[in-house]
């Protein structure tokens, strides 16, 4: 014991970066069991991401990644943990997919109401989660996870029959209407990018400046302490999931409106946003800053994998493998998610 | 009445239950000594790939099964260690495990079988089914124990020695003791860590059991992400029967004979992205209605933060 807890201080010194430089081992002999180069794959990846002409992808991909990753740090910030994301996100991006059909209006204000229907639908959605804890105290840990399957299961349901594009033969719905989608910036870039740049500093400045993000923050620390202090726990919870249900749909909204332009069945679960920004969260227990930063380096990770992938046949699932293992060894050896009582 | 309960049907169900059963023994058993294990889904999913290697290597469904528990014990060592030695908070291991076997199971079928999605082989060799003489004609519970495999029958012998030894041996009583009281326990000479680390590591025998029952049990295939949350409703399970073997059993039943009912609609020609979510839905209703999913120990605590 004491012979591993010394060997621990050693390690600790910068636990995050041991952490990356652990899980770079372990992938690495993961790759060589695959039977290539770990070192060309790494590099593939570096390039793949951080080379300047491959930058506005990876930003590209970073949109929807930091945006699940806001989503789970806010209720991770008092303490909570929204597991919820994919359903939310679905339910998003399909209010999103289908407001603008439905509705006759002027393109801009299409789009906003869309982005705004999405946000609510999702928002209301987490917080029935919060709502079955305070009333019946299913543990909002397990309802949020549970939820998540009935809201995929039915919005799959939707696009593959009464909402379906029938002039395609795929589970689709049919295209948002021009005026209705995301401006373009540049390359592949689209509003969305300002849209989660902006939601990012909210959160951030919620976090740091307001009453709100002090009283969530002390949640975090000590949820008995804040409730003794006057914060109204079942509120508050509600108000974190809404948050944080609110901006996973806006995500699904950002995706459909700005780059699919209709909802694909599956397109949104794939790349598994919530689950890496769920990482990157906890990678920075919630502090919303760090955890933005977290989210874009998985972005990166992830966007270096698919160079990966292709140049060295490598598959970029190995990603996944080396960010669970970075969160898995700060979970033991760093003491992440530990709060002081 | 005769006409929904088929017997097909019903081996359906108690072929669902299985996997699901076994995870939530495992996840009782790391529930009584104070470990919240999660990481079933994770733990399940490592088991199934590996009885698939193992048998696709050996031609023998018995040496699948002895890989699948060898690689989930394994695979279990990260929380045996994490949450214990480490002091590591058991909610964030669970994840990382979940997604570390998402992951790592969807990157070896590529590196080692050179296919995504789903792997089958006729080499695969499946559990065999033990048919019993007259069972079928014991309408219900006979139709649905007819044809079964070994893990099946197990399972359910599983749920009688769990419950025998958390409540009628020293060793459960030490258990108990180490989860309700840690302090306690450690006053008393118990090693804490000790039974914490051996129960995690039984827990991940279990679900190993339970991964090669959803491989090898029916169709012999490998899919990414197969346990498709029964590690999650295991987790549910465990809440719903708080902890006992007994109720816990009767939970699951509770989430088969839904899945079964849900694969009978399927039949009857609803879409199966509605009939899927019937397990979840009959869940969530089933914790509301419960009102009790305050455990006592450390299983679902409200705020993990007290």
């Amino acid at each position: 014991m004491s012979v591993l807890a010394n060997f621990g201080g050693v390690l600790r010194a910068p636990p995050a970066l041991v952490a990356i430089g652990v899980a770079v081992l372990v992938g690495g002999l993961l790759v060589l069991v695959s039977g290539a180069d770990p070192l060309q794959a790494y590099a593939q990846i570096v390039v793949g991401a951080l080379w300047p002409q491959n930058l506005p992808d990876t930003l590209n991909w970073a949109t929807p990644l930091v945006g699940m990753t806001l989503a789970a740090a806010i209720p991770l910030r008092g303490g909570m943990i929204n597991l919820g994301g994919d359903g939310q996100l679905v339910i998003g991006a399909l209010v999103g997919a289908v407001a603008p059909l439905v509705a006759p209006l002027p393109g801009p204000i299409a789009a906003a109401l869309a982005l705004l229907g999405a946000g609510l639908a999702g928002g209301l959605y987490a917080a029935l989660a919060a709502w079955g804890e305070i009333r019946f105290r299913v543990p909002m840990l397990i309802s949020s996870l549970l939820l998540s399957y009935p809201a995929v299961g039915i919005v799959s349901y939707l696009v593959r029959f009464p909402l379906r594009d029938t002039t395609t033969g795929l589970p689709q719905t049919a295209m948002v209407p021009d005026g209705a989608r995301l401006p373009i910036l540049i390359g592949p870039l689209n509003m969305g990018v300002l849209m989660i740049v902006v939601i990012a500093a909210l959160v951030v400045l919620v976090d740091r400046r307001t009453v709100i993000g002090y009283e969530l923050r002390m949640r975090g620390a000590n949820a008995r302490f804040a409730a003794y202090g006057g914060v109204a726990l079942g509120r508050q919870a509600l108000g974190a999931m809404f948050s944080s249900g609110a901006i996973a749909g806006l995500v699904g909204a950002i995706i459909v409106l700005g780059g699919q332009f209709r909802y694909i069945d599956d397109a949104l679960l794939s790349p598994a946003y919530t689950w890496s920004g769920l990482m990157a969260a906890l990678l920075a227990q919630g502090e919303p800053a760090g955890a933005v930063l977290a989210g874009l380096f998985f972005a990166a990770l992830q966007t270096g994998g698919f160079a990966m992938q292709r140049e060295t046949s490598v598959p970029r699932v190995l990603t996944l493998v080396l960010q669970s293992i970075v969160i898995l060894f700060l979970a033991v050896r760093g003491g992440l998610g530990k709060r002081e009582r | 009445m005769s006409d929904f309960l088929t017997p097909f049907l019903m081996q359906s169900a108690v072929q669902a239950i299985t996997p699901i059963l076994l995870a939530a023994l495992a996840g009782a058993l790391c529930g009584a000594v104070g470990v919240f294990n999660m990481a079933m889904e994770g733990q399940m999913l490592i088991g199934a790939f590996a009885a698939i290697c193992g048998s696709y290597a050996s031609h023998s469904a018995g040496v699948g099964v002895g890989v699948a528990i060898a690689a989930s014990v394994a695979f279990s060592l990260i929380l045996a260690y994490g949450a214990t030695v480490f002091r590591g908070d058991a909610v964030v291991i669970c994840i990382g495990m979940n997604l570390l076997a998402s992951g790592l199971t969807a990157y070896l079928l590529r590196a080692l079988f050179n296919v995504s999605g789903t792997f089958s082989d006729p080499a695969i060799a499946g559990l065999s089914r033990i048919r019993i003489p007259l069972m079928p004609s014991i309408p219900i519970l006979g139709w649905g124990l007819a044809r079964q495999t070994a893990i099946t029958w197990g399972a359910w012998a599983l749920v009688i020695v769990v419950a025998l030894v958390l409540f009628k041996t020293p060793v459960g009583l030490r258990m108990r003791g180490v989860g309700e009281r840690p302090d306690a326990a450690e006053t008393l000479g118990v090693d804490v860590n000790r039974y914490r680390i051996v129960t995690v590591l039984v827990s991940g025998a279990l679900c190993g059991l339970a991964g090669a029952q959803l491989s090898l049990g029916a169709v012999n295939v490998f899919a990414e992400d197969m346990t498709a949350g029964r590690g999650w409703i295991a987790v549910v399970a465990v809440m719903l029967g708080r902890g006992h073997p007994l109720y816990c059993a009767a939970a699951c039943a509770l989430f088969g004979f839904a899945d079964a009912v849900g694969l009978r609609l399927q039949g009857l020609g609803l879409p199966n992205q509605l009939t899927d979510i019937a397990p979840y839905v009959v869940t969530l209703a089933a914790l509301a209605i419960s009102h009790r999913a305050r455990n006592s120990n450390a299983l679902g605590k409200a705020d993990r933060d007290v």
